[in-house]
C-alpha cells in the first residue's frame, strides 16, 4: 500500500458524512475544533458589537442612546458573552483541534463527548442571544450579585436566562475539560513521556484541571440562585437565614481561577509560538511548567481579593492581599523565561511575533495595575471604578486576545494549507494596538477621576467628557482593526495560494502532516523520544505518511489508535473509536429541552427531558458493548496490545474519575455553603433542626457500606470467570437503601421555604437521591449487560467504572446523612 | 520592555543554557519580583491598618442605611434625627459610620475622605473617616444596583464644632 492509497483508505474510514449534514453527525476533532473556533469568534463579534454600543453610550454626557434598562443589559451581556461564550470556548476549540496533532494520536479520548459539548455550547449560547434579541437579556452585571438578581428585585425572566443558559454552556466546559485531561494523560504517541510533551499540552492539562475544580462552585451558585428564584428556597435572603455574601464567595471561587483559565492557554500559545519565531527552543521548560502549576494552585486561594470592600476582617485582608501579590512571582517566572528565550534566539518580526510583542507590552502594564489593586487601601479607592474595567481589559485583552491572534496567524496555514499574501494583517495589528491602548489608557485615567463602572451616563460637570470621547474614538480604531483581521482571515481562506507544509519551520508534531489536516490526522503514529520531534527527524512527516509508524495499515474499517501509560508514554492499550453519529446532537437537544422547561416553567416536561437524557445515555454506552472476547491486537513494530475494553483502567475509567473530581468540587462547595451559612449568616440557628432518625441513618449508612463492597466483589468474581450477577443485585439493594434515606431527608426537610437551613437540607437530600438514581441506573445497566452477554472475564472494563460511581455515591451519601442527622442528635 | 528591545539587537553568543536559565528565571523571575512585592505588601498592610477603625473613644457614631436609591443617616448623638441624602459630620473628629442596607447591595464611598465599604443585607460594616476641613464632600454609591444606579449619589457636610452642635440640636445653620 503506498502513501496515496493509505490516505484514501484512511480518509474513507475517518471522514464525516458529506455536505453540511456531516456537521450534525461528526465526532472528529478536526471538524469539531474548527466548529468550536468559528462559533467562538462569532460570539467575539457579538461581544465586540456590544462593546461598541457601550462606548457609543459613554462617548458623550447625558447620552440618550440607550436608557438604563437597555444599557444594563448591554454591558452585562458584553461581559458574559466575552467570558463564557468567547474566551473559554476559544481555548476549548484550540485544544480540541491541536492536542491530538501535537501529541501524535488520531483523535481525542471521547469523540462523541466532544460533539455533545459543542452542541451544548451552541444551544446554550443561542439561548442567551435570543434573550438579547427580545430585549429580555440578563441585566445584573456579569457577576449577578443577589439580592439584586433575586426574585424580589429582578422579577423578570432576564436573570433566569443567565443562570440557566450559562449552566448549560458550563456543561460543555466540563465535558471539554474531562476530554482534554484524559487525552493529554492517556492519548499520546508511543514513548512520549510527560517530560517530552509539547509545552502547550501542559498548559492545556493544567487549564482543564482548573476548569474541573473552578467551574463547579459557579454551577452550584447558579443552581441555588435559580432554586431561590423559582421555588423560593431562601439561600441568599438574609431575613430567612440566607446570606448574599454566599453568592459572592461561590462566584469568586470560580471567578478568580477563571482569569487564569483564560490566561494559561494563551500562555501556552506564546510558549509554543515564541521559540519558533526566535529560531530557538524554549528556555526553562521545567520552570515554566512549575510556574503554571504554581499559578493554578495559588489562584484558588485568591478569590477574596474581589471582596475587599465587603467588610472582611483585617487579618483576612492581610492574608489575601499577601497571596494576591504572591501570584506575581510565578507570573514573573513565565515572563522572564520568555524574555530569556528571546535573548537566546534571533527574533524575526513575523506577524504572530507582532501580536506577541503586543501581548508583552499590554500584559506587563496590566500586571502592574493588578499589583496596585492588590494593595488593599488602593483597592478601596479604585474598586468599581473605570480603573478596574481598564485593568481587567489590559489583562484579558493583553493576556488573551493578543496571544490568540498570534496563534490564529501562526496556525492559519495549518487550518487551510494556504499562505497569506496581503499585508492587511500588519496594518490591522497596528490599528488594534493603538486603538486598544487609547481606549483603555483613557479609561484608567477617568477611573482615577472617580468615574464608576456600569453607569449609563454622566454629567458634563463631572469633567469626564473629553477623556470618554478619546476612549470611544480609540475603541472604534480598535474595532476597525479587529474587523480587518477577520477580513484578512477570510481572504486567506478563500484565496488559492497553496503554501508549503511547515511554513515556520516549527518543530512540534502538528506540522508533521499534510495541511489542511486529513480526517485521520496521522497515517501512522510516531515514536517520540524528543521534545522537538521535527528538529530531530525533519522527514518525520514523509515517513509517517508512508505508514512507517504504528498502526500504519488500515484494517476492518476500524478507527483505531493507541493509549499509553501516563508517566512514561509506554503503549498500554489499543483503542477503537465510535463512528459518526447524531446521538450527541440529539442528547444535547434533549438536555436543552430540560433547561428550556426550567426556564419557561413548564415543569411537566422536566421529568420527560430527564428520562430522555437517561435513555439516550443508556443507548450511548450500550453501543460500546462488545459481544466477543478481544484478543491482543498487533499494532506494528512487533508490538501487541490489549483492547481498551479488556483492561481495569480503561479510558472510560479515567474519564469517570475526572468527572467525579469536578463533581466532588461541587459537593465540597455545597458543604462550604452549608458551613458558611451556619457560621456567618445572621439568621441562624434555624427555628427547628431536622428531626433525626436512627432508623433512617442506620439504613442509609448500611446501604452505603454494602454497595461498594458488593460491587468490588462483583468485579473480582467477574475477573476470575465467575457470575457477578448476584453481587451486582446486592449492590443495587445497598443503593436503594441509601436512596431511601436521602429521599426521606428531602421529604422531611423542615420548611425549606422559610429558612435556608431547610432549603440546604432539601438540596443535600436531593444531591444524594440524584446520585443514588444515577448509581442505580448504572447498576441496572451492568445487570442488563451481564444478562445479554456483553461482559466476561476478558471484557471487564465496565465494572470498575460502575464501581467508581457507587463508591462516590456512598461516600457523599454518608456525609450527607451525617450532616443532616447529627446536629439534632447532639444536644 | 527595555530588555525586550535589546533582545532584537544582540546576536546570541550561545551562552550556556543552564546559566541563562539561572540568570533569567531565578534572578529576574523569582528574586526581583519577590523583593518588590514584599515591600509593597508591607506598605499596604501598614496603611490599611491605619485606615481601619481603631478604638477611638471620642469617635462620633452614625449609621448609614441604603435603599434603592436613597441613603438614610441617623446619629447616635441625636437619636431623633434622620437625614436623607446628606450626611452631617463634625470636621476634625473621627467618625464611625455603621453601614447597612434595606434591599440590595450598595457601597458607601466618599472619594476624598475614605475608601469604599459595601452595604450588605443583614451585615453592618463600620467605616472610619475624618474630614480635616469643614465643607461639603461628594459621595457616591459604588456598587451597581439596577436602573437608578447612575443618579445614586449623596453628600457629606463636615461642620465646624459650633455648626455640629447646632445641627444636633435640630437647628439649621
Ligand atoms: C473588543 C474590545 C473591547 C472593548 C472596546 C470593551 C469595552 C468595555 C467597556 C467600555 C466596558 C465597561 C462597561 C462599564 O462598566 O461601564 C467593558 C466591560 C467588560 N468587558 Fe469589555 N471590551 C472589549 C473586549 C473585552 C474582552 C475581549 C473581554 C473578555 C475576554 C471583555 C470582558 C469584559 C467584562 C467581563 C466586563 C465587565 C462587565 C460588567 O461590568 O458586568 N471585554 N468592556
Ligand atoms: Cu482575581
Amino acid at each position: 500500500m503506498n502513501a496515496l492509497e493509505r490516505h484514501r483508505k484512511l480518509t474513507e474510514i475517518w471522514a464525516s458524512d458529506k455536505g453540511f449534514k456531516g456537521w450534525f453527525s461528526t465526532v472528529n476533532h478536526n471538524d469539531l475544533g474548527r466548529m468550536f473556533l468559528v462559533t467562538a469568534f462569532f460570539f467575539f463579534i457579538v461581544g465586540g458589537l456590544l462593546a461598541m454600543l457601550i462606548r457609543v453610550q459613554l462617548a458623550t454626557p447625558h447620552s440618550a442612546f440607550a436608557g438604563p434598562e437597555i444599557y444594563n443589559q448591554i454591558f452585562t451581556m458584553h461581559g458574559t458573552v466575552m467570558m463564557f461564550l468567547f474566551a473559554i470556548p476559544t481555548f476549548e476549540g484550540l485544544a480540541i483541534y491541536l492536542l491530538p496533532k501535537m501529541l501524535g494520536t488520531r483523535d481525542l479520548a471521547f469523540p462523541r463527548l466532544t460533539a455533545y459539548g459543542f452542541w451544548c455550547y451552541a444551544f446554550g449560547g443561542s439561548m442567551l442571544i435570543v434573550a438579547m434579541l427580545f430585549g429580555i437579556a440578563p441585566d445584573g452585571g456579569w457577576f449577578m450579585y443577589p439580592p439584586l438578581t433575586s426574585a424580589i428585585h429582578s422579577p423578570g425572566i432576564n436573570a433566569d436566562f443567565w443562570l440557566i443558559g450559562i449552566t448549560f454552556v458550563e456543561i460543555s466546559a466540563i465535558a471539554a475539560a474531562v476530554e482534554i485531561t484524559v487525552s493529554v494523560l492517556k492519548y499520546r504517541a508511543p514513548s512520549m513521556s510527560l517530560a517530552k510533551m509539547p509545552i502547550f499540552a501542559w498548559y492545556a492539562l493544567i487549564t482543564a484541571l482548573m476548569i474541573l475544580t473552578g467551574f463547579p462552585p459557579l454551577i452550584l451558585g447558579s443552581v441555588l440562585l435559580e432554586l431561590e428564584r423559582a421555588f423560593g428556597l431562601p439561600f441568599f435572603q438574609v431575613d430567612l437565614g440566607g446570606d448574599s455574601l454566599l453568592w459572592q464567595h461561590l462566584f469568586w471561587l470560580f471567578g478568580h481561577p477563571e482569569v487564569y483559565i483564560i490566561f494559561l492557554p494563551a500562555a501556552g500559545v506564546i510558549s509554543t509560538v515564541l521559540p519558533v519565531m526566535c529560531r530557538t527552543t524554549l528556555l526553562g521548560y521545567g520552570w515554566i511548567v512549575s510556574a503554571a502549576v504554581a499559578l493554578a494552585f495559588l489562584s484558588f486561594g485568591l478569590w477574596v481579593h474581589h471582596m475587599f470592600t465587603t467588610g472582611i476582617p483585617h487579618m483576612g485582608l492581610a492574608f489575601f492581599s499577601a497571596a494576591s501579590t504572591l501570584v506575581a512571582v510565578p507570573t514573573g517566572v513565565q515572563i522572564f523565561a520568555w524574555i530569556g528565550t528571546m535573548w537566546k534566539g534571533r527574533p524575526e518580526l513575523h506577524l504572530p511575533m507582532l501580536h506577541i510583542l503586543g501581548f508583552f507590552f499590554t500584559f506587563v502594564i496590566g500586571g502592574l495595575t493588578g499589583v496596585m489593586v492588590a494593595v488593599v487601601p488602593f483597592d478601596w479607592q479604585a474598586h468599581d471604578t473605570a480603573f478596574i474595567t481598564a485593568h481587567l481589559h489590559y489583562v484579558l485583552f493583553g493576556g488573551f486576545v493578543f496571544p490568540i491572534f498570534a496563534g490564529v496567524y501562526y496556525w492559519l496555514p495549518h487550518f487551510t494549507g494556504r499562505k497569506r499574501f496581503f499585508c492587511l494583517g500588519e496594518l490591522a495589528f497596528a490599528l488594534v494596538f493603538v486603538g486598544f491602548h487609547v481606549t483603555f489608557l483613557a479609561m484608567h485615567w477617568v477611573g482615577l477621576l472617580g468615574q464608576r463602572r456600569r453607569i449609563p451616563t454622566y454629567a458634563p460637570e463631572d469633567g469626564w467628557t473629553a477623556i470618554n470621547l478619546i476612549s470611544s474614538v480609540g475603541s472604534f480604531i480598535l474595532a476597525i482593526g479587529i474587523a480587518m483581521i477577520l477580513v484578512d482571515v477570510v481572504l486567506h481562506i478563500v484565496t488559492a495560494h497553496r503554501g508549503r507544509r511547515n511554513p515556520w519551520n516549527a518543530t512540534t508534531l502538528e506540522w508533521a502532516m499534510i495541511t489542511p489536516a486529513p480526517a485521520y490526522t496521522f497515517a501512522s503514529l510516531p515514536r517520540i523520544t524528543w521534545r522537538d520531534p521535527l528538529s530531530a527527524e525533519p522527514d518525520l512527516a514523509v515517513s509517517l505518511a508512508r505508514g512507517e509508524g504504528y498502526l500504519g495499515t488500515p484494517r476492518h474499517n476500524w478507527r483505531e489508535t493507541l493509549a499509553v501509560d501516563i508517566a512514561s508514554g509506554k503503549p498500554e492499550m489499543h483503542v477503537l473509536y465510535p463512528a459518526n453519529t447524531r446521538l450527541p446532537i440529539l442528547m444535547s437537544a434533549v438536555t436543552g429541552l430540560f433547561f428550556l422547561s426550567l426556564l419557561m416553567k413548564f415543569y411537566w416536561t422536566v421529568p420527560l427531558a430527564m428520562g430522555g437524557v437517561a435513555f439516550l445515555a443508556w443507548k450511548w454506552v450500550w453501543g460500546l458493548g462488545l459481544r466477543q472476547d478481544q484478543a491482543v491486537q498487533s499494532v506494528g513494530h512487533g508490538l501487541s496490545l490489549p483492547n481498551a475494553a479488556t483492561v481495569a483502567r480503561s479510558p472510560g475509567w479515567w474519564g469517570t474519575a475526572f468527572l467525579l473530581t469536578a463533581n466532588a468540587t461541587f459537593f465540597g462547595a455545597l458543604l462550604f455553603g452549608f458551613a458558611f451559612l451556619w457560621t456567618i449568616a445572621p439568621g441562624w440557628p434555624p427555628p427547628a433542626w431536622f428531626t433525626p432518625s436512627i432508623f433512617e441513618l442506620g439504613v442509609g449508612i448500611s446501604g452505603a457500606a454494602l454497595a461498594p463492597l458488593a460491587i468490588r466483589h462483583a468485579t473480582r468474581v467477574n475477573e476470575s470467570g465467575g457470575t457477578p450477577f448476584p453481587t451486582v443485585i446486592l449492590a443495587l439493594c445497598g443503593i436503594v437503601a441509601l436512596g431511601f434515606a436521602c429521599a426521606s431527608l428531602m421529604w422531611r426537610a423542615p420548611t425549606p421555604n422559610e429558612h435556608a437551613y431547610g432549603a440546604t437540607m432539601l438540596v443535600l437530600g436531593g444531591y444524594g437521591t440524584f446520585h443514588t438514581a444515577i448509581s442505580g441506573l448504572m447498576g441496572g445497566f451492568l445487570t442488563a449487560q451481564i444478562r445479554s452477554g456483553y461482559t466476561s472475564a476478558n471484557r471487564r472494563a465496565a465494572f470498575p467504572i460502575v464501581g467508581l460511581w457507587v463508591k462516590y455515591t456512598s461516600a457523599t451519601g454518608v456525609i450527607i446523612l451525617l450532616a443532616a442527622h447529627l446536629p439534632g442528635l447532639i444536644p | 520592555m527595555i530588555l525586550l528591545v535589546f533582545s532584537f539587537r544582540r546576536n546570541s553568543e550561545s551562552g550556556v543554557e543552564a546559566r541563562q536559565e539561572s540568570i533569567w528565571i531565578l534572578g529576574f523571575g523569582l528574586v526581583f519580583p519577590a523583593v518588590i512585592l514584599g515591600a509593597l505588601l508591607a506598605y499596604g498592610l501598614v496603611i490599611g491598618a491605619q485606615l481601619s477603625p481603631q478604638n477611638g473613644a471620642n469617635a462620633v457614631k452614625v449609621t448609614a442605611e441604603a435603599r434603592r436609591w436613597e441613603w438614610r443617616f441617623t446619629y447616635a448623638d441625636a437619636p431623633a434625627l434622620e437625614t436623607t441624602g446628606t450626611l452631617h459630620i463634625p470636621a476634625g473628629r473621627p467618625v464611625d459610620i455603621a453601614i447597612t442596607t434595606a434591599d440590595v447591595i450598595h457601597s458607601f464611598w466618599v472619594p476624598r475622605l475614605a475608601g469604599k465599604l459595601d452595604a450588605i443585607p443583614g451585615h453592618i460594616n463600620t467605616l472610619r473617616l475624618e474630614a480635616d476641613m469643614p465643607g461639603t464632600y461628594k459621595g457616591v454609591s459604588a456598587e451597581f444596583s439596577g436602573a437608578g444606579y447612575e443618579a445614586f449619589t449623596f453628600r457629606v457636610i463636615a461642620h465646624t464644632e459650633a455648626g455640629w452642635t447646632k445641627f444636633l440640636q435640630g437647628q439649621p445653620e
